[in-house]
């Protein structure tokens, strides 16, 4: 009896609380308060868009398009490895992208990575080797943003999970800079984009600093002879940061088929001993 | 302790009789979940999620344990340990990402379990302990989980646990010292992972200990049912095995399909993209949201914006961060109260058309709502949406559930299982044939089950 009465007690405290001292000043503000300002850029800015018939890996049954894979490390080693690291990804997985031993030993070589002078014990660089994971282009924070305008350029490996539709992401970042939409600046004559970013309605801010890293068709000579288009180089890229993302994704749905195959055929005999356990007993009469 | 018509454990051969007299392991498991345990014959399917939540311990401790093999948590490499896993670990990506949506998976089967527990008053005497320990088990599984996300230090992972440990620091006199204490620091760092990790797996074994008060105390009075109605005769009830082990194994098979599903195909779909940025505490995620399953405490916790004044005087008595972490505590710990908040004798919702329509139409929205107002942004309307929400959420349980029991009108209850089951004729046949001394057709209800009216 004494807990129910302090219990309404307390709720009605608690309710009367939220009620008059929050609620009421809100909705009062609300009501006719100014309207907050919304920043210009919720204006343009713009959902990812897939690229034309979609990834190769989308959906339940997808795929690696292995040459594809190939042509988007070309873009990232001629174009982005430039300012973007690629950490978590080591030399010798390129072996999934169809490269072979002799192939991925050759790739690896190609790079140049920290290193230590086994005579002096000096810092010094040396080729890559497989077990090398990619350098970065800095070799710290300070320098990185020191050569990008006092902005990091984050690493690539999980670039794809770590933005929401990451791999449309990325396809329509590197493929969607330009101007304004004219209509919407109509609307909003103040935005503009401070010097030294650039806009891209695909960005959050619509407002970034990364400048435009796909400038040209043929920008990359694909070795496959593939005609390497600003959006055929940003697909192939974003295909390829997928991959570095979670380079075990089609593995992961090819054996999901077979675990919740097992599992609906395991289920259904579950279900029919359970309806042979139960025959027994008379059914609900309503 | 059972009903009086349980089967009892016989050991046949000669091992299981030596076991029986050593170490009555077997008898222990035929009395807990065996032939030996009666249970109500008319258990829907809203029963079967406390076996699934068991389920779901199990998984999140297996699959836990063999991360920890490979998981290290130290700030500099925590990030690297957890894509070691991904892509070097054999099956690593298998065993992560059946960790991190285990979690989820567990609060979902926890929160069916619970509005069950709320619908049908399970929290009512004599359950009350079996409740109370379920709430217990509650804050241990959010601890775990807080503590769990932590781990992987992504930039959610870091500042969810800002925020969060930031909130000691709104208790009067001690919160700032409690806080520093507690993180080993004065935000978090290497101090308060490290911990976070070793409590992490510690808290899931302390889960079980209490999961096992849990089921014992739910032993000594049996199962309730949809009805609400007790036990009264053997007719009521059917052996645990294997009449609810082979439905329990249905229903197993239909949540691993779920499970599996969002594992294999989805495993990120209730994740956060900033969790895979490595933790910077130089740069604030636009928007810090919680994991799903603590959304609505997330929007209790912000719902209150403005201290708690004495207007006119400005002096500040308990400043809005206080109230909010008070309300998000105690939206919780009403829990506790149910069982003597409600006093209504009807047990079932079934039988309560006026308890109906305020769960229906009240709990389960509001509950809906915080949901949305957690993820949301702090902007309006959904500040207003969540007031309103909170305030409700503390109004049904504070006063609405206590009037309601006493003013309600229920519908008649019906006399017993066995009658709800098969009818009124085949009933009483049921309870003169199967009965063990009691119940035949011209008993009165048990007293303390009459409708108030």
């Amino acid at each position: 009896m004494t807990i129910r009465l302090g219990g309404i007690i307390v709720g009605l405290a608690i309710t009367a609380i939220l009620v008059l001292w929050s609620l009421v000043p809100g909705l009062y503000n609300l009501a006719f308060g100014e309207a907050p300002e919304k920043a210009a850029s919720y204006a343009f800015y713009e959902h990812p868009k897939a690229p034309e018939g979609g990834f190769a890996f989308d959906g339940p049954m997808g795929k690696w398009d292995v040459a594809q894979l190939q042509r988007g490390y070309q873009v990232y080693k001629e174009v982005c490895s430039a300012c973007h690291g690629l950490k978590f990804v080591a030399f010798r997985n390129l072996r999934e992208l169809g490269y072979t031993e002799a192939e991925v030993d050759a790739e690896a070589a190609a790079w140049t990575v920290p290193g230590i002078d086994p005579q002096t014990g000096e810092t010094t660089t040396r080729p890559g080797t497989p077990t090398d994971q990619f350098p970065s282009p800095y070799p710290n924070a300070i320098a990185a943003a020191a050569a990008n305008n006092n902005a990091i350029p984050p690493d690539l490996s999980l670039m794809t999970k770590a933005r929401e539709d990451g791999s449309n992401y990325v396809y329509s970042l590197l493929s969607g800079y330009g101007e304004p939409d004219p209509e919407i600046l109509a609307k909003h004559p103040d935005f503009e984009t401070p010097v030294g970013l650039y806009f891209n309605k695909y960005f959050p801010t619509v407002n970034l600093a990364m400048a435009p890293p796909l400038v040209l068709d043929g920008q990359v000579t694909y070795a496959d002879g593939t005609e390497a288009t600003i959006p055929q180089m940003a697909e192939d890229v974003a295909a390829f940061l997928t991959w570095t993302a979670e380079p075990s994704l089609v593995q992961r749905k090819q054996t999901g088929w077979f675990v919740i195959a097992f599992l609906i055929f395991a289920t259904s005999l579950a279900f029919l001993s359970y309806k042979q356990v139960w025959a027994g007993m008379k059914p609900k009469k309503k | 302790m059972s009903f009086a018509w349980a089967k009892q454990y016989e050991p046949k051969t000669p091992l299981t009789k030596w076991l029986d007299e050593k170490l009555p392991l077997p008898r222990l498991v035929y009395n807990a979940v065996g032939a030996g345990y009666p249970v109500p014959r008319n258990l829907n399917y809203m029963w079967n999620f406390g076996v699934l939540a068991g389920v779901c311990l199990v998984i999140q401790i297996v699959t836990g344990v063999v991360l920890a093999m490979h998981y290290a948590a130290n700030e500099e490499v925590a990030f690297a340990t957890v894509e070691h896993i991904m892509r070097n670990v054999n099956y690593g990506w298998m065993l992560r990402y059946a960790h991190a949506n285990g979690a989820s998976f567990f609060f979902i089967v926890v929160y069916l379990h619970i509005f069950r527990g709320l619908f049908y008053s399970s929290y009512k005497a004599p359950r009350e302990m079996i409740w109370l320990l379920g709430v217990v088990i509650f804050l241990l599984m959010m601890a775990t989980a807080f503590m769990g996300y932590v781990l992987p230090w992504g930039q959610m992972s870091f500042w969810g646990a800002q925020v969060i440990t930031g909130l000691f620091s709104a208790i009067p006199f001690v919160g700032e010292g409690l806080q520093v204490w507690l993180l080993g620091g004065f935000s978090p760092g290497n101090a308060a992972l490290n911990r976070f990790f070793s409590l992490h797996f510690l808290l899931p074994f302390v889960i079980a200990g209490v999961v096992i008060l849990h089921i014992w105390a739910l032993h000594i009075p049996g199962s309730s049912n949809p009805t609400g109605v007790e036990v009264k005769n053997e007719s009521d009830t059917v052996p645990f095995h294997p009449y609810y082990t082979a439905k329990d194994g249905f229903g197993l098979g239909v949540f691993l399909i779920l499970f599996t599903f969002m594992v294999f195909f989805l495993p990120n779909a209730l994740g956060h993209p900033d969790n895979y940025i490595e933790a910077n505490p130089l740069s604030t995620p636009a928007h810090i949201v919680p994991e799903w399953y603590f959304l609505p405490f997330y929007a209790i916790l912000r719902a209150f914006t403005q201290d708690l004044t004495i207007p006119f005087l400005g002096i500040t008595l308990i400043d809005a961060k206080l109230l909010g972490v008070i309300a998000m505590f105690g939206s919780i710990l009403v829990w506790f109260f149910l069982p003597w908040l409600d006093k209504s004798p009807v047990r079932s919702g079934h039988y309560r058309p006026l308890f109906q329509k305020f769960f229906w139409f009240g709990l389960i929205p509001t509950m809906i709502v915080l949901m949305i107002c957690g993820g949301a942004p702090a902007e309006e309307p959904y500040v207003v949406m969540s007031q309103i929400a909170t305030a409700y959420y503390f109004m049904h349980f504070l006063v609405i559930l206590p009037i309601i029991s006493q003013i309600e009108v229920p519908k008649p209850l019906p006399f017993s299982i066995t009658e709800a089951v098969l009818g009124s004729d085949d009933s009483a046949a049921a309870a003169r044939t199967g009965s063990v001394g009691a119940g035949s057709k011209g008993d009165l209800p048990d007293a303390s089950l009459q409708p108030a009216e």
